[in-house]
């Protein structure tokens, strides 16, 4: 049995009146690819960040990497790695500054740094990039280096919040090839998305209405339970279903 | 007719060729989409037609009148929405429409047909201050201020891009209203299941149209025989399935893989090879192809 790494305990979030978060539990085991799926407005960001350790929980309890979320949070941090679409690299820095800022936050060595900068500008073809501004670098080619470099530290897990929007299909397909392979290494994957055939990559999904977790199973039981064809038609039945919508 | 008709238009920033010579006609009341990943050029077109960016060579006409000459009328012609949202974030949502009514000479209430079935869902907010909604409702007044002034022509630049599939859904029901009241609408999308919903596409990479036509005729039109496969071992099937000689690619699909093959090579041959290879619980079919088949497709012709 491998270890669950994220533990979710009737975590909560309240804005005022306001339940952003409402008592949400679930587990994430070691190596699993999990996608965290919502309408927008559900709550999911504010969940994420409680578990990034960027949010203190109003109620419950979570630990992440086997520290707990409210009262290690600097730990949590250290062991987690992070990647948006909205924000991922310094575009004014080149390839290798990028690296090295970012294993120096880490608190890598410069060795250690110097090794993983090779490895990893080999491992994608970025050889002759290591000098290039990253804002001269094509989109797709920004999103793998971007990833990479959220996994730069050897995380036990690394959050991806809506990795792939805007991305041509071939790159989001080489994306999350990537994904597999640092799943297979033994990295977790905590992955947002709003591609519903991504959702069907993941080996289980968790799908968010007005707060809380409706539903929390792997893609083939979801449709199986849902009696669709699709995770699209299962996103839609929950959805509809929301009373609080972003809009 | 039409009503926006674009010739060998030309832009770079620096050494990107953000337009390679694009040329096409939007005809009046369709909804055309512009179908293409981020930094294709989708937002320089859109700049350029509504007179807001000035194209290093090429012409553009929209409603009849030049963007370059008459850059004044043409904005009393059309409506934007920008990809980023561009309101006053400290006006109300009601003062935000009515300055927008205003500086186009007209009032809430003349248009208010036009705007009723999408601005009725925020007024219950018309007190707050735009800067505090929340993105859909962003979303929405933006539409609203885009169409106050009943333009005959509606530029949306990538409305629904991080917008959950739900409300994906009802923004484009919105649209088909809109076409109704006969407006032409040019929208831009990363989205490629989007595409199905517009009378006419261009899917775009690189600055260049790789093909324009009905979303119809672009997967009729598709010539590659290609099949939809699943079995057990899903990440040992995709290797094996690239390492294999006849097989042109391979892409996964939501739980399946769309295989194609190079010339003759039949779904039984597939499933011999699939079956030699060990694999159990073997699904393959005959498929049609979707538009994000069609995508790719051009985009490995291309790259060849």
């Amino acid at each position: 049995m491998s270890k669950d790494v994220i533990v979710a305990d009737n975590l909560s979030k309240m804005f005022g009146d306001f339940v952003a978060v409402d008592h949400i539990s679930f587990q994430v085991k070691e190596g699993e690819i999990f996608g965290f799926l919502g309408a927008n407005g559900a709550g999911k960001t504010t969940a994420m960040r409680m578990l990034c350790g960027l949010s203190h929980p109003s109620e419950g309890r979570g630990t992440v990497a086997g520290f707990d979320i409210y009262k290690q949070s600097e730990e949590v941090k250290k062991n987690i790695g992070y990647m948006s679409q909205k924000f991922s690299l310094y575009d004014d820095l080149k390839v290798w500054e990028n690296l090295k800022l970012f294993g120096g936050i880490y608190g890598m060595s410069n060795k250690k740094i110097r090794e993983k900068t090779d490895q990893l500008l080999g491992e994608l073809g970025f050889r002759n990039e290591r000098n290039t501004l990253v804002k001269s670098l094509p989109l797709g080619w920004k999103q793998k280096l971007a990833f990479s470099l959220s996994i730069f530290h050897d995380p036990k897990i690394v959050f991806l919040d809506e990795p792939t929007g805007g991305v041509d299909p071939v790159t989001r397909r080489q994306f999350w090839e990537m994904i597999y392979q640092a799943a297979d290494h033994g990295i977790t994957v905590f992955v947002t998305t709003h591609y519903m055939d991504e959702a069907e990559y993941c080996d289980r999904v968790s799908i968010m209405v007005d707060g809380k977790i409706e539903a929390l199973d792997s893609p083939f039981m979801l449709k199986k339970t849902f009696e669709v064809e699709t995770m699209y038609d299962v996103f839609l039945q929950l959805a509809r279903k929301a009373k609080r919508s972003d809009s | 007719m039409a009503i926006i008709s674009v010739q060998n238009l030309k832009k770079t920033y620096g050494n990107v060729q953000a337009l390679c010579n694009l040329s096409f006609d939007v005809n009046e009341g369709e909804i055309y989409g512009i179908i293409g990943a981020d930094g294709a050029g989708k937002t320089t077109l859109f700049r350029i037609l509504t007179t807001l960016l000035l194209a290093d060579e090429g012409i553009a006409v929209v409603d009849g009148l030049d963007v370059v000459k008459n850059y004044k009328q043409i904005r009393k012609h059309i409506g934007y929405m920008p990809g980023r949202f561009s309101l006053y974030p400290d006006l109300s949502v009601e003062e935000n429409l009515t300055f927008f009514a205003t500086i186009f000479n007209t009032t809430i209430q003349e248009n208010y047909h036009l705007i009723e079935d999408i601005y009725k869902q925020i007024e219950p907010f018309k007190t707050r201050k735009a800067g505090k909604l929340s993105g859909g409702m962003k979303q929405k007044l933006a539409l609203s201020c885009a169409l106050i002034h009943s333009p005959k022509v509606l530029f949306l630049d990538e409305p629904t891009t991080g917008v959950d599939p739900v409300s994906r859904k009802e923004f484009w029901e919105m649209l088909k209203k809109l076409k109704k009241h006969g407006i032409t609408i040019l929208v831009s999308t990363p989205y490629m299941d989007e595409a199905i919903l517009c009378d006419r596409i261009a899917l775009v990479q690189a600055g260049e149209f790789m093909q324009v036509d009905t979303p119809q005729n672009i997967i009729d039109g598709y010539s590659e025989n290609i099949w939809s496969v699943k079995s057990d071992r899903m990440h040992q099937l995709l290797q094996d399935l690239r390492d294999c000689p006849w097989v042109k690619s391979t892409f996964s699909f939501g739980e399946t893989y769309h295989v194609t093959a190079k010339e003759k090579a039949t779904i039984e041959q597939l499933n011999t090879f699939l079956t030699e290879k060990g694999y159990k619980d073997i699904e393959s079919k005959s498929i049609h192809a979707t538009i994000e088949d069609c995508f790719m497709l051009l985009m490995q012709k291309k790259n060849e």
